[in-house]
């Protein structure tokens, strides 16, 4: 995901000049290369998706949403992200705010262990919390005495979420805080500021697009997780399935069509997605070339 | 950094009303633990590993000088308490579990010749993977970057489809494609004889898929800003489109493809839900790595799939290790230009 | 108000930023910092401000000890080298920040608040851009909001970091004036950082040099240049011609020749630096007597005046005098042609090693 965030501080370089121009040929051959990959590995699976939901008409499409195991498959998918987001903003905030603006020892060593998530596998993110809170782990015994179910249950969707969404609000804007330096901030103290005030009057405002931007990704992601869910899950359907979970069951029933039904909704969140951060990355563009 | 090292003497500030919470708070959790290891539930490890966080944060709150920018504690304290609760202390458990277990015991499980198969097909695919990332990459960010064609602008917004579609999405619907009856496997499987869907060139499909973003996100960006100037340069002193383009501007890509081509391989190695619907999961053909590691666990088998586990985490974090230096790497290079 | 700085030290790791700084600001006046970059001025700013903290030593406010007052409570304006407004607010929110953060019981009325920036941005004669963002402000008018943002609190005291580093030159001698008349007005107490001596010398009551982190000199700008107490300020102040030696028989011998000293001022055998200004220098023909020889590289006509480069003869020293053009045409000097330049006034420092200029 890491890569992710660097075209939103990018700006398209209009400028061809002769001596860097290259022959029309090879930019026929480039592009056609790169269209033709774009075309085999983006653009068909997507397309794929919204063909296969609707090969039985509209009405099959809609039944296949209704369907109440789909209904509830939904409503916890947006319950697990209704929690994960705002548990990153808060993380996102607060590390970001550290990292960015103060100089301290171990800064570095946060910064990479703030990363850690990004390079752990989705299926070993939701192994972890089988070690700890299954009915083998160290505190599952404990809990379920006490009548808590964590895994193959609700808290463990959400934790496992959590997990894999971890570093997303901060990645985006450590980057951008740090370069908005601390003079501001600054000011704002010396003319009698409190922290909280320097914080929403101040700081908040020069990052507010890359804070949804980061809300935005982190979102998507919560919402789309399928490996580390599924490890925590236990696909008790009605009670445990998310979205993702839900088009692996239908898919493995042979249910095509309601697996693309449902896939189509997970699509259509991500051409959102993709839609809004296409639109922060212009806002943030614009805001760049008013404040050179 | 080195500023923060320094104590102040003289005007130590007096420890704030926040402070004395986050002692209050410390000192209940150890105690839930303390009362609930007395029990015998819980092991010695994991009431290390709090206290150890607590430590750490008591010695950093110590070491915290007042600060002109307020908040330096607060978001301090939160930055590790979330970390440690909901990453670190259950990473570890990956780890204190895996040592929990006997030579043999670990040696078995992660040799077992299904496991095995599986680490072979997961690096290889990856490998790949991310070397058709690499030059398919750099085309496109080439081409976006450098050139104007209709739907440019389209293509720039759903290069990062990969990481906003959900990989079980992802995964049925390369499935699909490539399935001997779809769009893609109908021609490929029966007029040329490829099989791609259930097969390891399906496992390279999905990967390729997934890590695609990488490559471009990163090369994009220094391509941006490689002023025009050196190719210019370059042309005034001689030297033809190509030589210009193999001397100057390669070079100057190299870290950022490099960088793209570790977090696409690091990616593709973890990757799970893109891949098993086209994979076919067949023992010793096509099962990648994270799956052996849910079969086990769907067998019960915490032991064998944990100590898998630590092998993946321990390659995951020297990759992370590899990309962070190859960062660092990267921007002193530029600087020096 | 006036400041009193007491043995501030400020390390950053290795790097001593200031050593056993003592520094006093009388009351109402306009006192630059002046120093090469890097030497601790704008640490010694930010330190007064409450934006660092030292490791030791104390402030003083008006007698009082503020040392451990922080930012908000000292009451002081900043204008920042960059300036840092808000980007995000108009410049007339930027002005009135500070007035409205105030916690409630000691805020104005909104309509107080509004009635008090618009005077401000009248003070810097920008009331005319008061809906407008930062950036699309000139250096120059960004400069003098930062000003109005600073005095809207009613500082102590106005503390200004490089306040015309960013600017052209055209600008930033217009803003001199203008920022000294704005001080005569307000009679605030008022300190600025600057490695521009012209800057210093022009603007201030009391030029503090300050170099690696200690303090040099402190006196009037007519002073610190006529009558420099250290050889670093004798370099870093306008230009000299340098000269090295050792005393012998009561003159100073250097490579190019000897120079005359004042009587029993140094035991012989010492090593010296001396200094000597352009315009101090006499250029004759003599063969013998005191002064030290060197050759005709060229002469410039700048004015009334003229200045000859020259090289020493035996050290290949650059030496620069300057005459008025009258004597330069009485001499008619050729270029490559050797001749004995005699000080005028010499100051002397004991050797030691010469900070870069």
């Amino acid at each position: 995901m890491a890569g992710g965030t660097a075209s939103l501080y990018a700006r398209g370089r209009e400028t061809q000049r002769g001596a860097t121009r290259d022959p029309a040929w090879t930019r026929r051959l480039l592009i056609g290369l790169g269209l033709t990959f774009f075309a085999l590995f983006l653009l068909a699976p997507l397309a794929l998706v919204f063909t296969e939901a609707l090969r039985k008409g509209w009405s099959a499409y809609f039944s296949a949403l209704a369907e109440p195991d789909a209904l509830s498959a939904v409503r916890l998918t947006l319950l697990a992200a209704a929690i994960a987001v705002p548990v990153n903003l808060v993380f996102g905030i607060a590390a970001s705010w550290l990292i960015a603006k103060h100089r301290f020892r171990g800064r570095t060593l946060l910064t990479t262990l703030i990363d850690l998530p990004f390079s752990v596998s989705p299926v070993i993110a939701g192994l972890v919390y089988v070690l700890v809170f299954s009915a083998q782990g160290w505190l599952g015994p404990w809990l379920l005495d006490n009548g808590y179910k964590v895994i193959f249950a609700v808290p463990g969707i959400v934790l496992a979420t959590v997990f894999v969404t971890f570093p997303f609000i901060a990645r985006e804007l450590i980057p951008l805080m740090e370069s908005q330096g601390t003079e501001e901030e600054e000011a704002a103290v010396v003319l009698g500021a409190s922290g909280w005030t320097t914080f929403l009057k101040v700081t908040l405002p020069n990052v507010k697009w890359g804070l949804l931007y980061g809300v935005i990704l982190c979102n998507a992601r919560a919402m789309g997780e399928f490996g580390a869910v599924s490890v925590v899950s236990g696909h008790i359907r009605g009670l445990t399935n998310t979205m993702p979970l839900h088009v692996e069951i239908l898919y493995n029933e042979y249910q095509f069509s309601a697996a693309f039904a449902v896939a189509s909704l997970l699509a259509l969140l991500a051409l959102v997605t993709l839609a809004l951060k296409t639109f922060v990355e212009w806002r943030v563009a614009s805001a760049r070339s008013e404040g050179a | 950094m080195a500023e923060a090292a320094l104590n102040r003497f003289g005007s130590v500030p007096a420890p704030s009303s926040r402070s004395w919470l986050l002692w209050g708070g410390a000192a209940l959790v150890g105690a839930v633990i303390y009362a609930a290891s007395r029990g015998g539930t819980l092991p010695g490890g994991l009431l290390l590993a709090v206290y150890a966080l607590f430590a750490l944060l008591g010695i950093a709150l110590a070491n915290a000088r007042s600060r002109v920018l307020p908040g330096f504690r607060l978001s301090l304290a939160v930055t590790i308490l979330m970390l440690f609760l909901i990453i670190l202390i259950p990473l570890s458990a990956v780890f204190i579990n895996t040592a929990k277990l006997s030579w043999s015991q670990i040696w078995e499980a992660i040799s077992a010749p299904r496991a095995v198969a599986s680490y072979k097909l997961s690096f290889t695919a990856s490998l790949l993977a991310a070397a058709v990332n690499v030059v398919f990459g750099l085309i496109l960010a080439w081409i976006i970057t450098r050139y104007r064609f209709p739907g440019r602008k389209l293509v720039d917004a759903l290069i990062d489809l990969p990481f906003a579609l959900p990989t079980a999405v992802a995964g049925i619907a390369l499935t699909a494609l490539y399935a001997p009856n779809g769009w893609f496997g109908s021609f490929l499987e029966g007029q040329l004889g490829i099989k791609v869907a259930f097969s390891q060139l399906g496992v390279l499909v999905a990967l390729t898929f997934i890590g695609l973003p990488f490559v471009v996100r990163t090369v994009q960006p220094v391509l941006e800003d490689l002023d025009t100037e050196y190719e210019e340069a370059a042309a005034s002193l001689g030297a033809s489109r190509a030589q210009t383009v193999w001397k100057v501007v390669l070079p100057a890509l190299y870290p950022a493809l490099l960088t793209g081509f570790a977090m696409a391989f690091a990616r593709a190695l973890g990757e799970y839900g893109s891949v098993i619907f086209i994979a076919g999961n067949i023992p010793l053909v096509s099962e990648i790595t994270p799956l052996i590691i849910i079969t086990k666990l769907e067998q019960y088998d915490y032991a064998g799939a944990t100590a898998i586990a630590a092998v993946m985490l321990i390659v995951s974090f020297a990759l992370l290790l590899a990309i962070n230096a190859l960062q660092v790497w990267s921007s002193r290079r530029t600087e020096r230009s | 108000m006036s400041i009193r700085v007491e043995h501030i030290n400020k390390r950053f790791g290795d790097f001593v930023a200031l050593n056993d700084v003592t520094l006093d600001v009388p009351d109402g006046q306009l006192t630059a910092l002046l120093g090469p970059s890097g030497c601790g001025k704008t640490t010694l700013l930010r330190v007064i401000a409450g934006l660092e903290q030292a490791d030791s030593g104390r402030i003083l406010f008006n007698g009082e000890d503020a040392s451990s007052a922080d930012v908000r409570e000292r009451n002081v304006g900043f204008v920042f080298q960059h300036y840092a407004l808000f980007r995000h607010m108009t410049v007339f929110e930027n002005v009135a920040f500070g007035l409205r953060v105030k916690p409630r019981r000691e805020r104005l009325p909104d309509a107080e608040i509004k009635a008090k920036a618009k005077r401000l941005l009248e003070l810097v004669h920008l009331d005319w851009v008061g809906h407008r963002y930062p950036a699309q402000l000139s250096g120059g008018q960004r400069q003098r909001i930062a000003l109005a943002r600073a005095l809207a609190v009613e500082p102590r005291v106005l503390l200004l970091d490089e306040p015309f580093g960013a600017l052209d030159a055209k600008v930033r001698k217009d803003l001199r004036r203008w920022l000294r008349d704005l001080h005569h007005q307000l009679g605030l107490t008022s300190i600025f950082v600057t490695h521009d001596q012209e800057e210093a010398l022009e603007l201030a009551d009391q030029v503090v040099l300050i170099n690696k982190g200690a303090i040099e000199q402190v006196g009037g700008p007519a002073q610190v240049y006529t009558q420099p107490a250290t050889s670093f300020v004798q370099s870093f102040l306008g230009h000299s011609n340098f000269f090295e030696g050792r005393v012998v028989s009561g003159a100073l011998q250097v490579e190019d020749g000897g120079l005359a000293l004042p009587a029993n001022a140094h035991a012989d055998g010492s090593r010296l630096t001396a200094y000597v200004r352009p315009h101090e220098l006499h250029v004759t023909r003599e063969a013998s007597g005191p002064g030290v020889e060197a050759k005709v590289a060229r002469a410039l006509e700048l004015g009334a005046l003229a200045r000859i480069e020259l090289v020493g003869v035996r050290s290949g020293r650059p030496f620069e005098a300057e005459i008025p053009k009258r004597e330069l045409a009485k001499l008619a000097l050729a270029p490559g042609e050797t001749v004995r330049l005699v000080p005028d006034a010499l100051r002397v420092f004991p050797a030691q090693e010469i900070a870069a200029e």
